[in-house]
């Protein structure tokens, strides 16, 4: 399998590798994958008070495309509103990548990690989420 | 070429062709050279090929305790496989159309096979121990009496373990049921004497013994005497099995490299085996690191290993300064993980993070330590990547968890 240039710079030297306290509650944490299919992808974010993210990591045990994606999407969300980063899509990492067809799916999992990330800091958050956000609101600590 | 080429550690996918080899195959080319057809029996040119030809028939019969008059040239060890299990299967057809095979076998083998179940005919998968060897009560009780063909490999490609092909062969022949043995990764590292093994049809393939690619034989027994039916038609060359101009410089080529391996297999076999082991001990003192298939009966060349929550795919990656290779890729892709460590019942996680290092010839202590270092730290870096390994760290059995499957 040849890699793109940017996927091997990526995974050569990964962007934002690591974990923050899923506990705290600020950080959103998102794992999706299963060990079986070969792949999963932990992305956390943290969340200041404006909704802005402000920090993000990730750990992604998968092939260099996936780790690449994951790498690549942290970069893309720091900074960015919870709006802002739930809007990517997995296009345009695969784009901005260069990944090849059988490859796609990778960037995909980044897609779903970025939106489980998101849904889980809203749901342990007491922050008001978004007027199209439809999920019940949750009180926590 | 080159000077920063990767440490080649694949000599289960093919070796280079050695230097003496090739040197003998050129003799067999150009104009100056015995460029003759081995089947023109009008001339000089052709007496000369002829003669060539079977004396690389008697260094390929000599390795492997044949008589030359049972060896078939092919193309290969693919074909040697087809024309053995096809042919055999078509010929004794009218006896019985079960053929009894194991899950582990090369793609050349279970591909044949599931050709001929299309055509009709009934096949039986067995499953190997965890070892990767095969329990024979299981391979008895899948014996019927329509049963006409049993095909094990010996060596398997990828974890190195050996068969008792001895003791599958006196089953077989005590049940009348031919046997055929795909010893494609057999030649030069397992001690062969077909002068007294049960085995009825036997593949080969030059390059994995340093011979080139593109050219193998068949072992058809002459006693007791074995039938086929031809795959390919034509000029009746080998004695009808197998039509096709012969290809003087392949064959002679796979003459010497046998030849070389008859001579030089104790001490290389040797060699090999303290290379293996050296890289085991290296990369064993690494925490949940696993040993694929059986490490006593096994080739010397061979480890196959898993490097658990690392995937294999990310990790030949890292390893570009190593040519080894990986039966992984996560399902997603096209590619499965190894079916051959599936069928071994090892979880889907170590099949996922395995990786085969095949040592040969050329392969020095050097590059061995260096790829220990080269190994070590990939796996390391990859595993403070890896969620997975955060987990087992926190102590989280993975088993437990509710996967987000997509
Ligand atoms: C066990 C086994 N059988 C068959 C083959 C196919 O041999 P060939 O490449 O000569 O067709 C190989 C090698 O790829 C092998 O390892
Ligand atoms: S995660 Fe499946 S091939 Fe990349």
């Amino acid at each position: 399998m040849a890699y793109s240039d940017k996927v091997i710079d990526h995974y050569e030297n990964p962007r934002n590798v690591g974990s923050l306290d899923k506990a705290d509650p600020h950080v959103g944490t998102g794992m999706v994958g299963a060990p079986a299919c070969g792949d999963v992808m932990k992305l956390q974010i943290r969340v200041n008070d404006a909704g802005v993210i402000e920090d993000a990591r990730f750990k992604t045990y998968g092939c260099g495309s996936a780790i690449a994606s994951s790498s690549l999407l942290t970069e893309w969300v720091k900074g960015k509103t919870l709006e802002e980063a739930g809007a990517i899509k997995n296009t345009q990492i695969a784009e901005e990548l260069a990944l090849p067809p059988v490859k796609i799916h990778c960037s995909v999992l980044a897609e779903d990690a970025i939106k489980a990330a998101i849904e889980d800091f809203r749901k342990k958050t007491v922050q008001a989420p978004p007027a199209d956000h439809e999920e019940p609101r949750r009180l926590s600590a | 070429m080159s000077s920063r080429r990767p440490i080649y550690l694949d000599y289960a996918a093919t070796t280079p062709v050695d230097e003496r080899v090739a040197e003998a195959m050129f003799r067999f080319m150009t104009f100056g050279g015995a460029f003759g057809n081995p089947a023109s029996r009008s001339h000089s040119f052709g007496w000369e090929a002829e003669k060539a030809v079977e004396e690389a028939r008697e260094q390929v019969a000599a390795l492997v305790g044949a008589d030359p008059r049972e060896i078939v040239w092919t193309s290969g060890a693919t074909e040697a496989d087809n024309l053995a299990i096809k042919g055999a299967a078509h010929f004794y057809q009218k006896k019985g159309r079960h053929i009894v095979t194991v899950k582990t076998e090369h793609k050349a083998v279970l591909d044949t096979c599931r050709q001929l179940e299309r055509e009709g005919f009934e096949v039986t998968y067995l499953d190997p121990e965890p070892s990767g060897l095969l329990d024979l009560n299981k391979l008895e009780a899948a014996l019927r009496n329509d049963t006409v063909l049993v095909s094990v490999m010996q060596v398997n490609n990828e974890i190195g373990v050996i068969q008792d092909i001895e003791a599958i062969g006196n089953l077989t022949r005590s049940r009348g049921i031919l046997f055929h043995v795909d010893a494609a990764q057999s030649t030069g590292k397992v001690h062969l004497d077909l002068s007294k093994l049960p085995v009825d049809l036997m593949s080969f393939s030059a390059h994995k013994t340093y011979g080139p690619k593109g050219v193998g034989a068949l072992y058809v027994s002459r006693k007791p005497r074995v039938r086929l039916e031809a795959q390919m038609h034509g000029g009746g060359h080998e004695r009808g099995m197998r039509s096709g101009t012969l290809a003087p410089h392949q064959i002679i080529g796979m003459g010497e490299a046998f030849r070389i391996a008859r001579e030089e297999m104790g001490a290389e076999n040797e060699r090999l085996r303290m290379l293996r082991d050296r890289l085991w001990e290296g990369l064993s003192t690494m925490d949940e690191v696993y040993l694929n298939g059986d490490l006593e009966r096994r080739v010397a060349g061979n480890l196959n290993a898993s490097f658990n929550f690392v995937e294999g795919e990310s990790l030949i990656m890292a390893l570009k300064d190593i040519a080894v290779s990986s039966g992984s890729a996560c399902t997603s892709a096209s590619l499965e993980p190894s079916y051959v460590l599936r069928a071994l019942g090892r979880d889907d996680e170590l099949a996922h993070s395995s990786i085969r290092f095949s040592v040969g010839r050329y392969t020095t202590v050097e590059e061995i330590d260096h790829t220990i270092a080269l190994v070590t730290s990939a796996v390391e870096k990859l595993r403070e990547l890896s969620p997975l390994w955060e987990m087992h760290q926190e102590g989280v059995d993975l088993k437990s968890v509710e996967w987000v499957a997509h």
